[in-house]
């Protein structure tokens, strides 16, 4: 690794400072002159003909300026499967179906008025799970497809019979996994304004800038050109915002009709019923290993419940596709999943992108496997790990991964806290930890733990993941743009196409940017938030930021520097090669009393005759493939993360209840250019771990949320959470900026399966539903007591 | 209907004509553009609209602004001295404590509430105290750390 003074730095957010002090704009705090309110009439049927809808005496009501309903839909239709729009008009689908909307002066005429819209609906049978929808018979969903099977992916590597019949073990299991939603702390917000030329701007908390531009425009029947977003300081995302859902052509079309800007800003109960959530899914896998400890297959069947539309979240078997096929080495695989549409909630993208589904059932099926082996099961991982320089069957062409010292760390820091045990069980994994670059910080917190007793057992569970972390070609580009601006003052401006929604994505491209350049951070400001400003970005989305933004900004940086150093060079009458720069200082390598402010070069290049500013382009797209349409096989990123987690749990027999009080988190990152931002990762990333394992449900009854609020739906709070150890494991990835890879989403993957596994190791139940509340646990050790 | 309210609100005297039915959260984003306060959930679950009323921690979702006719309010914009932060503040900047930083103003405030009270918390007391401050974004272990970092004595 090169000498650098600004990598691997904990350096602060650069935009927190105004979110401390309270002064950050979020999209909740736009405020435009003449700006009206909008609200959003939903069904009340899960499935209905709309037969007569009357806005009549809403429009009455003084002080509402326009009621809209899907009279006022563009005759076009979006999405992915283009099959939703604005309004719904003839049919209803959900109890999330948009019916009207009201624009008025203010939020109380606005309520008021969606009381006096009266819809006559006729209902319809409705089906709620996917077994329901694939009945011959059933009701469809959208009529004009003729099935609820929305679509299937069939992969193939090897010969999974053959791999069978090599097997010493074979074991199978059932899983299911819950809805759960991303509960950003601020609800979706959408702001939309018309200028005199009919061109929009509209402010809105979405991922992906550029795609809702083009999505808007096809939903709005005008052109791309006169779209214009704008991304607020944003209050969480984590995959809520990755595509276009029906409230934002929603305002826009408010916002035409009254004339004025319209902002419609979601309550809680719509953010838990109205955006979109992750989807359920059951699962049948069957896997099995040899007498030496060797994989030898995998074979998994998945039905995805998506909802009543379908969105970009229907492409989460790729993903899980790729954790059953390329997460270890396993010689035959088969995988087949169903996306199926029901008259549930809609269903989209959320952090980890159907990795933590698939990862559940996978590391708890490598636990069954090292037990039937009677194997250790971290030595079982080690010996299946991925390794450095490989590709795996599926296409994935693994370059920097540190797989083995992540079990391997996770394994040492599970030694260490396992004094409670009266004798360690021998066959434990005692691996060294090695040459481990990796930061490794310890929080007891003893205090808050259980008190020992016998109705408490404890044990330990060991899970990895394998997530995207150099960008993720699901789109026919995977790039992202950047410029560099230097100004005569020595000022750097970096305008990227990236997307900051709270991960640090601003300060991790400054301080790429001020090392490519030689400047300090304090010099660099980054600019984000605007579709006319900033170059073309696919979205912030598959971890892929640091990577393919970074990449960007990097070369951006790199061409600003060769102009500097152009000038430079005359002005010290030396090859620009011999030049280095760090601190705004340019000089003569060796030779370090020639020197020469970078300003002062600029200034130099830009006020003389034939003169010229400072400005450097960056563009980077991933040398990867999008998968093949037949085989699913390909590269699709161009660098992969790894990670393993040790949960160390206790179980009270009496209750259920299940207490983590230690989670440690090892993670390859390739490099940390900022290890407190990667750590706010990880650990971020395991508080929704841990929900997905043990608290997080949404309970959706005949297609209707009946826990829409934060009492009912259980976040992990400081007083829930666990001590989380991270450990960074860094590999230095050959394709990253200064050796960096994607951390985003492997905080939260691997989370439930090592509690499930240490669940087994407490009380030796397999646990398959999540999550796994105290109710479920305590039903399972009744039935296990009663046999 | 409305009535007349008087509030102080970060030390600045405001009389207010204001609907029944506002709460104070409405109040101080609406009536007077203290946007830093924020709104969740508005229903007392989130912690984001912390304030301090009358020197203890609220959540300002859940009170009508009529009935603290006279109280005394500081939010988070209060706390700055010019454009300093506050040692709260500082000390969630330089731990890593924020990042969407929606939730923030409100860890802020109730972190304040905590060390006027108990200058040297435990980690188990202020585990206990912020849980009423919901965060998605850090896992809490950094807000938890930024905390604990502070001299209580010195604010």
């Amino acid at each position: 690794m090169s000498q650098s003074s600004i990598i691997g730095q904990r350096i602060p957010k650069l935009d927190a400072p105004d979110k401390a002090m309270g002064l950050a704009t979020y999209g909740h705090d736009i405020r435009l002159p003449g700006m009206l309110h909008g609200r959003i009439l939903y069904s009340l049927y899960p499935h209905a003909r709309l037969t007569h809808v009357d806005t009549s005496q809403a429009e009455r009501l003084p002080g509402v300026k326009c009621v809209l309903t899907a009279a006022d839909n563009p005759p076009t239709r979006f999405g992915f499967a283009k099959d939703s729009t604005p309004f719904k008009g003839d049919v209803v689908r959900s109890l999330q179906d948009e019916v009207a909307g009201v624009v008025a002066v203010d939020l109380d005429t606005a309520e008021e008025a969606l009381t006096l819209i009266s819809v006559e609906y006729e209902a319809l049978p409705a089906v709620f799970t996917p077994a329901e929808a694939m009945v011959e018979g059933a009701p469809l969903i959208h009529q004009e497809r003729g099935t609820n099977l929305f679509r299937s992916y069939k992969y193939n590597h090897g010969d999974v019979a053959a791999g069978e019949a090599n097997s010493d073990v074979v074991v199978e299991s059932s899983y299911r996994m819950p809805y759960v939603t991303h509960a950003c702390m601020e609800t979706s917000v959408v702001v939309a304004q018309f200028d005199h030329r009919d061109h929009l701007k509209l402010w809105s908390t979405t991922q992906i800038p550029f795609l809702l531009q083009r999505d808007l425009s096809e939903a709005l029947g005008i052109p791309g050109s006169q779209i214009r977003i704008i991304q607020t300081s944003i209050g969480g995302a984590f995959g809520r915002g990755l595509d276009i859902y029906p409230y934002e052509p929603i305002v826009a079309l408010m916002a035409r009709k009254a004339g004025k800007p319209v902002r419609v800003a979601f309550s809680r109960w719509e953010e838990f019923t109205a955006s979109p959530t992750r989807q359920p899914a059951e699962a049948t896998v069957r896997a099995g290993a040899n007498k030496d400890g060797l994989l030898t297959f995998r074979d998994v069947s998945i039905s995805l419940d998506i909802g009543a539309y379908v969105s970009w979240g229907s492409v989460t078997p790729l993903v899980m596709m790729e954790t059953t096929a390329s997460l270890y080495q396993v010689a035959h695989v088969r995988f087949q999943a169903n996306c199926i549409y029901t008259n549930n909630p809609i269903t989209g993208a959320m952090r980890g992108y159907g990795n933590p589904q698939s990862t559940f059932f996978i590391e708890t099926i490598m636990d069954q496997l090292a037990e039937a082996l009677d194997i250790d099961p971290v030595t079982f991982r080690i010996r299946n790990a991925n390794v450095p320089n490989s590709e795996t069957p599926q296409g994935l062409i693994i370059t920097s991964c540190g797989m083995k010292e992540c079990l391997t760390a996770v394994a040492a820091a599970a030694d260490q806290g396992l004094q409670w045990r009266d004798a360690p069980k021998e066959k434990r994994s005692k691996a060294n930890v090695g040459d481990l670059t990796g930061r490794h910080t310890l929080n007891q917190l003893n205090e808050i733990r259980a008190i020992p007793s016998p109705k408490v057992k404890r044990g330990i569970g060991f899970a990895s993941t394998l997530n995207v972390g150099g960008g993720a070609r699901i789109y026919r580009s995977d790039g992202c743009g950047a410029t560099v601006k230097v100004d005569d003052f020595g000022h750097v401006t970096l305008v990227t196409g990236s997307t900051e929604i709270g991960q640090g994505s601003e300060t991790v491209l400054a301080q790429i940017v001020a090392e490519a350049l030689g400047v300090t951070i304090e010099d660099v400001s980054v600019f984000n938030s605007d579709t006319d400003v900033k170059p073309w970005d696919v979205g912030v989305h598959a971890s892929r930021t640091t990577f393919i933004a970074g990449n960007a900004a990097h070369l951006a940086a790199l061409e600003a520097r060769s102009q500097i150093f152009e000038t430079a060079a005359e002005l010290l009458n030396v090859e620009p090669a011999r030049l280095e720069a760090r601190g705004g200082i340019i000089w003569v390598r060796g030779d370090e009393d020639r020197s020469i402010s970078m300003s002062k070069v600029v200034r130099r290049r830009h006020f003389r005759e034939d003169g010229k500013v400072v400005v450097g382009d960056g563009w980077y797209d991933p040398p990867t493939k999008m998968v093949d349409k037949d085989t699913y096989k390909g590269n699709i990123s161009a660098a992969y993360g790894f990670g393993s987690q040790m949960a160390d749990v206790e179980v009270d027999i009496e209750t259920g209840l299940v207490r983590v009080l230690r989670l440690v988190c090892a993670n390859d990152v390739g490099r940390a250019i900022n290890p407190m931002a990667v750590e706010g990762q990880i650990e971020g990333g395991a508080q929704m771990g841990l929900g997905y394992a043990l608290t997080e449900e949404l309970i959706v009854k005949e297609g209707k949320v009946l826990n829409p609020d934060f009492v009912d739906y259980r976040l992990f709070t400081t007083a829930d959470m666990p001590e989380i150890e991270t450990i960074i494991i860094e590999t230095d990835d050959p394709g990253g900026p200064f050796g960096a890879k994607g951390v985003g989403e492997m905080g939260g993957t691997p989370t439930a399966a090592a509690i499930a596994n240490a669940i087994y190791d407490a009380v030796g139940l397999r646990l398959t539903e999540l999550p796994m509340t105290p109710e479920r646990v305590l039903t399972r050790l009744e039935e296990e007591q009663n046999q | 209907m409305k009535k007349l309210v008087n509030l102080s609100v970060n030390g600045d005297p405001y009389e207010l004509f204001v609907d029944t039915r506002r709460t104070l959260l409405d109040v101080l984003r609406n009536e007077l553009n203290l946007m830093g306060t924020h709104r969740g959930c508005d229903s007392g679950d989130c912690g984001a609209c912390t304030v301090h009323v009358n020197g203890l921690p609220m959540t300002s979702c859940l009170l009508l602004s009529v009935d603290w006719d006279g109280a005394d309010i500081l939010t988070v914009e209060g706390l700055l001295d010019g454009n300093q932060m506050h040692p709260v503040q500082q000390a969630l900047v330089k731990q890593g404590g924020v990042q969407c930083g929606f939730c923030t103003p409100g860890v802020v405030m109730n972190a304040l509430a905590l060390l006027k009270d108990n200058p040297h918390p435990t980690e188990v007391e202020v585990r206990a105290w912020l849980a009423g401050n919901l965060c998605r974004c850090t896992g809490y272990v950094k807000i938890v750390e930024a905390v604990m970092s502070i001299d209580g004595d010195m604010i």
